[in-house]
């Protein structure tokens, strides 16, 4: 099939960008769609253009590293998938297609396709963990875990930190992401300790990096290539809320013992 | 060079407690004083800088990712061994390492894989702790399964997604360290030099993939956990940006390279699809413990798969190994796969693939319970061919996965440069030459959490590296010899892509020092490798300038490196005239077409040295011995 692209180009952080019109020819349906920007990049480096930049690793839909907007879509907008694992088949000859990078202050573009998601990591250094310094873990099956609730924290560890969640949003909140951790780590008895902590601290460093608040859209789980579900959310501020009302100064007693 | 592998003596039991106790220790206030590198973030980098900011030294910790949390390990499907026993069926300590040793086809030094073994059941606690949410069973206890080459179920696993999870697991508490201060993380940097002072490793160089900035961090000692080679092939199950730049360039600074031969093809992988494929995707070998594995037996029968009868399938691994069945390790189903399909009994378009039927496992357990077990699978099977699992057996063939050679390591990781240390598959680790199922995230997590955090001190504690000045002739010349190969790739001006000469010397490996080899083979992609090298630094086209983003020149550099590891790779295959684990040489075959070792002659390490530009490596061998697990040859009949 024939696709008439239309991808951003943007040099760097300081260029203004632009839209910029590429026809590709001779697309198969068996490639997945990065293969077809493989196959657009060669032939522009072939003409002795700079080929597209987007960023990418597995390209099997687990490490999270890849995602664009595909006409106005978080990663094409089909159930369950990241870009990487979509294939050309869902596209039809003729077809014209707008690639763009994820949109949020908190992710600013690198180049082309290509976006900082740094302040996800941030998020997760201020609260998304449970301290257990190597050597002092108790047996594993010391701590019994009902399977109802080992299986709602793995449906929210899923999460990749794509960024999908993000780039769907209209007020680009981080509120899916940070959700999915809460829940993750909040389903499980190893996490209680620190779970009003880790609410605090991670909803603060939230708002630091410039996510804006979650409006309930539902954008966000429409998105997720990990279909993680809105509720996660709601754990989020039932944490943060509680932990708002039970947080006390930590104790400044000490000296030594 | 005499290579020492400082493995304890005495009983194998005992060997790690008592070599613990002998290492020295570094008081927690001097701690601090120490700064480490650590190159990449997977299981072992991951883990291994948390341990040690934990400890409380200055870790620097680099990966060529946006985050550390994206690093390979994440892909791990299946799942981790532990000798826990928890299923009262029969497992130890003790037979984890006897499988190890044995599914390694009898080249991994014993001592580190009962240590191995010994740590296995610690991971499992530690990523319990973590969060990690293993599978579990009603009663709230962890969940097993048994896997690829095992007869115990000593497989602990979190959905197909345990990679992901156990890497979560150690990103988090990594994150942890960089919120406390202890870890500095480094992303998108690519390793381009070791510095190496007065014959100990001090430091690294590195570009930024951001801007292009070239720069020299100082270090007391140096840990590469940078993962495997796979994508030597071009098409592999690896990530895309995997690579053996770091380990390569170390080679290249006097860093000893063992095994390079050894390399695994996976039996389970989706089927290359076209000329554009840019990577294989692995279906978890769990699939086998259901599945079916079976070919039409009447050659060139293009029938679709549901109208072939029963009786005119071949079930050919149950067949040749009735006591093992699907279960055989990695090596042995793929060359079965190969076979079955060079004797044109391979199915799909190209003829290269073999049939995995669930169709038996749904009568006996239900779609429901089938979906539970391998419902992300089926659905990533489902989203790239198109067919549906549950109706249509799926079509798989063996692909390159994982890679047991790596740089030589003593029994305290250290490689044959002083202060530089290697763990998970970056080293050449404890597989030997075959690697079974959910063992490689055990090694990675083992290196990571349990080893170096002990024998790092004892290696700063005794050598005492002095300060060295970042000004020193070494760390300049290794940054002008950083700096010279980025500037000759993007000089080149040619008029062929890195990806197009990629992926011919990606075919070159495959078809010679696949799964595969013979002499002649071998001989001939060794004029065949220099060769399209040759044309690479003639003929290479990257565009663009050092000081930008710049993803053709990332990938420039990593690909004139694996030309070198490629060669390197056929060198070893040759010089080892025998057949054992993944290394599978024609010419050294049992009449039923099995692997035949040579253990008066092969019993060794290989470990190559760099020699220089032009010059043939030097083969240095670090004897085996095996006082526990006696060779034999292995049968899973």
């Amino acid at each position: 099939m024939k696709l008439t692209l239309h991808v951003w180009r943007q040099k760097n952080s300081k260029d203004t960008g632009r839209m910029v019109r590429y026809d590709v020819p001779n697309v198969s349906e068996h490639m997945s769609f990065l293969e077809m920007l493989d196959v657009l990049n060669e032939s522009l480096i072939a003409k002795g253009e700079d080929p597209i930049a987007f960023d990418h690793d597995c390209r099997e839909g687990i490490c999270g590293m890849c995602g664009m907007m595909i006409s106005g879509k978080a990663h094409g907008g089909f159930k369950g998938t990241t870009v990487c694992q979509l294939h050309m088949r869902h596209f039809k000859d003729g077809d014209v297609i707008y690639l763009e990078p994820w949109r949020a202050r908190a992710f600013p573009v690198i180049k082309d396709l290509a976006v900082d998601r740094g302040s996800f990591d941030r998020i997760i250094a201020a609260g998304g963990f449970i301290s257990v310094p190597t050597g002092s873990a108790p047996d594993g099956n010391a701590i019994p875990v009902q399977k109802q609730d080992a299986d709602l924290a793995m449906d929210a560890a899923a999460c990749i930190g794509c960024g999908a969640c993000v780039a769907a949003c209209p007020n680009a909140a981080a509120a899916l992401f940070v959700g999915a951790k809460i829940s993750h780590l909040g389903h499980l008895p190893q996490g209680q300790v620190e779970r009003d902590r880790r609410a605090l601290a991670m909803v603060q460093q939230m708002n630091v990096e410039g996510f804006a608040n979650c409006t309930n859209i539902g954008e966000c789980e429409a998105a997720c290539p990990k279909e993680i579900k809105l509720e996660v959310i709601a754990r989020t501020n039932h944490d943060y809320i509680k932990a708002a009302f039970v947080e006390r100064p930590e104790s400044t007693v000490g000296g030594a013992g | 060079m005499e290579l020492r592998s400082n493995a304890p003596t005495g009983p194998i039991e005992q060997s790690w407690d008592k070599h613990k106790f002998e290492l020295k220790l570094i008081n927690p206030a001097n701690k601090r004083k120490y700064n480490i590198i650590v190159v990449g973030s997977g299981l072992a980098g991951g883990a291994a800088s948390a341990s040690l900011g934990e400890l409380g030294y200055n870790v620097d910790c680099f990966c060529f990712q946006d985050s550390p949390r994206r690093a390979h390990s994440i892909a791990a499907q299946g799942g981790i061994n532990a000798a826990k026993n928890y299923h009262n069926d029969g497992d130890s300590v003790y037979r984890l390492f006897y499988d190890t040793v044995k599914g390694g086809d009898f080249r991994a030094r014993e001592a580190n894989v009962y240590r191995l073994a010994q740590v296995s059941v610690n991971i499992i606690d530690q990523c319990v702790a973590q969060g990690v949410p293993f599978a579990r069973e009603y009663g709230g206890l962890l969940d097993n399964r048994s896997f690829g080459g095992a007869q115990v179920s000593r497989t602990f696993y979190a959905r197909g997604q345990t990679g992901q999870q156990l890497l979560l697991g150690a990103y988090q508490a990594l994150e942890r360290q960089i919120g406390l201060g202890s870890v500095k993380m480094h992303p998108r940097m690519d390793m381009l030099d070791l510095v190496v002072v007065d014959g100990q490793a001090r430091g690294i160089v590195t570009r930024s993939l951001y801007d292009g900035k070239i720069e020299v961090h100082m270090a007391d000692a140096v840990v590469l956990a940078t993962g495997g080679y796979g994508n030597v092939f071009y098409l592999s199950t690896n990530a895309k940006g995997c690579n053996a730049t770091a380990i390569w360039r170390a080679h290249k600074r006097g860093a000893l390279f063992a095994n390079p031969s050894f390399t695994q093809i996976h039996p389970t992988c989706i089927p290359v699809a076209g000329e554009y494929q840019s990577k294989l995707t692995l279906m978890s070998e769990s699939l086998r413990n259901d599945g079916r594995i079976w070919v039409p037996k009447q050659a060139g029968d293009k029938r679709p798969p549901n109208s072939i009868p029963e009786s005119e399938r071949d079930y050919y691994l149950e067949r040749r190994y009735p006591s093992f069945g699907n279960l055989v390790p990695r090596d042995i189903a793929s060359r079965a796969a190969k076979a079955e399909c060079d004797a044109g009994r391979g199915v799909g378009e190209s003829g290269l693939g073999v049939y995995l039927d669930l169709t038996d496992a749904i009568k006996r357990l239900g779609k429901q319970k089938i979906a539970e077990r391998y419902g992300n699978l089926i659905e990533m099977y489902e989203r790239i061919t198109g067919e549906n699992p549950y109706e249509v057996p799926m079509r798989i063939y063996p692909a390159t996965h994982y890679t047991m050679g790596g740089l030589w390591v003593d029994y305290n990781l250290m490689s044959t440069i002083p202060g530089l240390f290697v763990l998970g598959e970056a080293n050449f680790s404890d597989h030997g030459a075959n690697r079974l199922g959910a063992s490689a995230l055990m090694q990675g997590l083992a290196d990571g959490y349990f080893i170096i955090p002990y024998t790092i001190g004892n290696y700063l504690a005794t050598a005492k590296p002095a300060k060295v000045s970042a000004d020193a002739p070494a760390v300049k010349e290794a940054v002008a010899n950083a700096t010279a190969i980025t500037k000759k790739l993007l000089n080149g001006n040619g008029t062929r892509t890195v990806d197009s000469f990629h992926r011919e010397l990606g075919k070159i490996v495959w078809d010679y020092c696949g799964m595969a080899r013979n002499e002649a083979g071998l001989k001939k992609a060794l004029t065949l490798i220099p060769a399209l090298r040759e044309e690479f630094w003639k003929n290479v086209r990257v565009l663009g300038a050092n000081e930008e983003f710049n993803q053709s020149l990332e990938k420039a550099g990593r690909v004139a490196d694996f030309f070198e590891l490629a060669e390197l790779m056929c060198l070893d295959a040759l010089d080892r005239k025998e057949s054992c684990g993944g290394h599978f040489r024609e010419e050294y075959q049992t009449p039923e077409g099995e692997a035949l070792r040579d253990d008066a002659n092969y019993s060794y390490v290989a470990a190559w040295g760099y020699q220089g530009e032009g010059r043939p490596p030097a083969l240095n061998k670090e004897p085996l011995t095996f006082n526990y697990v006696k060779p034999s040859q292995r049968s899973y009949k």
